[in-house]
């Protein structure tokens, strides 16, 4: 039998916790054990980005960190990007209404990693963004509509700051 | 996939981590994690424990001096790249870093972990050997320190015994009148390198070269340090030292280029790096 151990970590500003084996990667504690699916694993090796999650603020790869690692700490996914009363956040605004995404399978991870980018960067060059998104893979838009929605949503982020 | 079922250890002082080490030799370090999970979830490594560093506070340290930059074991490689103050002591650091993978995985991953992976196509052992780094290693026998021409053994394979612990990098500082690139060729942006070069100049009083060294990645089984002040003379000749790195590297062909082009790569680079290097060198002998 492996050992288990109990996990208590703050998830998009709830308490959770959970007993899993030391193995259980982060995005399956997230997916599995606490019900948030919006974290989508796609290549599981650290490649694709479609796992991408907040830690304590910064965007990490949630299969790339195992469940115990990450206990204490604060964890933001997807669902906890809108506001509390169900409005998008700007970032995802700016998705929508770019079409930065077609299938939508990529997407929490890229609004983990532009809601973090424009956080350090409010004003983003074409360079940085094309940087800051570099380590997200979209095999449905060609990357054009991600881009323009990146800058769209810095746009709506200074208008509401 | 999933990673194999492990023993796991977090401790949170360095004694409890190398106590651990003791106890299960076998064991493996888990700090960043960007380099062995995925070799977990892909089931190419089955350690039968990992000691995870990551609540060994006294490890998350970055010390800057004037000798140099020394990261403790839990430094991320993001914050040692946003160092204004390490880039101000050592400037090759924050050059190569911006070359390491990808941002998203800079926050979790380490410079010391980087360093004791040990992966000759990665940046951050080239720039330890080209400036002649040394990494510290402790143990409950006791610490030593491991100049990094013997750090790095073989691919993947660092001068670390079982129950060693890499607690920190050092990076001496660059000399007066010193200049720093690092540039490197990968088929997509933050995948492996066909090649890369970490380039050094050194200039006298009177602005000739007076040394010329160029660390390189993903072209040999360790990091290849390779001294080209004789081979660019006094007025820095780059391409000549090109030419005489050609001559000297024997890289091996692999499904991603064949030798014949990562040897003429490696010289283009070169000749690239050691331009942008001399020209640093000049500005910072101006100041």
């Amino acid at each position: 039998m492996e050992e288990s151990f109990e996990v208590g970590l703050t998830v998009n500003g709830t308490h959770r916790t959970a007993s899993v084996p030391a193995r259980r990667l982060l995005s399956d504690l997230l997916r599995h054990d606490l019900g948030l699916t919006g974290t989508h694993v796609g290549c599981e090796h650290g490649v694709c980005g479609c796992c991408t999650v907040l830690l304590d603020g910064d965007p990490v790869r949630s299969c790339l960190m195992f469940a115990v690692t990450a206990a204490g700490h604060e964890v933001t996914t997807v669902e906890g990007l809108a506001d509390e009363d169900g409005t998008p956040s700007p970032v995802q605004r700016a998705f929508r209404e770019c079409h930065g995404l077609q299938c939508g399978f990529c997407t929490p991870g890229f609004l983990c990693t532009v809601t973090a980018l424009l956080r350090e960067t409010p004003r983003p060059t074409e360079d940085q963004v094309l940087e800051g998104i570099s380590g997200n893979l979209c095999r449905c838009t060609g990357y054009q509509n991600i881009v323009k929605s990146v800058h769209r949503a810095a746009d709506i982020l200074a208008e509401e700051s | 996939m999933k990673p194999p079922p492990f023993g796991y250890r977090a401790p949170a002082t360095v004694t409890e981590a190398l106590d651990a080490l003791a106890a299960e030799p076998s064991g493996k370090v888990l700090a960043g994690g960007q380099s062995l999970i995925p070799l977990l979830n892909m089931r190419l490594a089955a350690p039968a424990e990992l000691v995870d560093i990551n609540r060994v506070a006294e490890l998350d340290t970055l010390h800057v001096r004037d000798e140099g930059v020394r990261a403790g074991a839990l430094a991320r490689l993001a914050r040692v790249e946003r160092s204004a103050e390490a880039a101000a002591v050592q400037p090759l650091l924050g050059q190569a870093l911006r070359h390491v993978a990808h941002p998203v995985i800079r926050n979790r991953g380490t410079v010391v972990g980087s360093l004791a992976h040990a992966d000759p196509a990665a940046e951050l052992p080239a720039v330890l050997a080209v400036l002649g780094g040394t990494v510290e290693a402790a143990s409950a026998r006791g610490r030593r320190t491991i100049r990094a021409a013997e750090f790095f053994r073989g691919p993947m394979e660092p001068a670390l015994e079982p129950g060693e612990l890499a607690v920190s990098a050092f990076f001496p500082a660059s000399p007066p009148r010193t200049g720093t690139a690092f540039t490197e060729t990968a088929r997509r942006h933050g995948d492996y390198a066909l090649a890369g070069v970490a380039a050094v100049v050194t200039l006298d009083e009177d602005l000739r070269v007076s040394a010329a060294r160029a660390g390189y990645l993903g072209i040999a089984a360790t990091p290849l340090v390779l001294d080209l002040t004789g081979a660019a003379g006094p007025h820095g000749d780059w391409r000549a030292a090109a030419a005489h790195v050609r001559e000297r590297i024997d890289p091996e062909t692999d499904i991603h280029a064949g030798a014949g082009y990562r040897r003429h790569l490696t010289g283009v680079l070169t000749e690239r790096a050691f331009k942008s290097a001399a020209a640093e060198a000049l500005r910072r002998a101006g100041e």
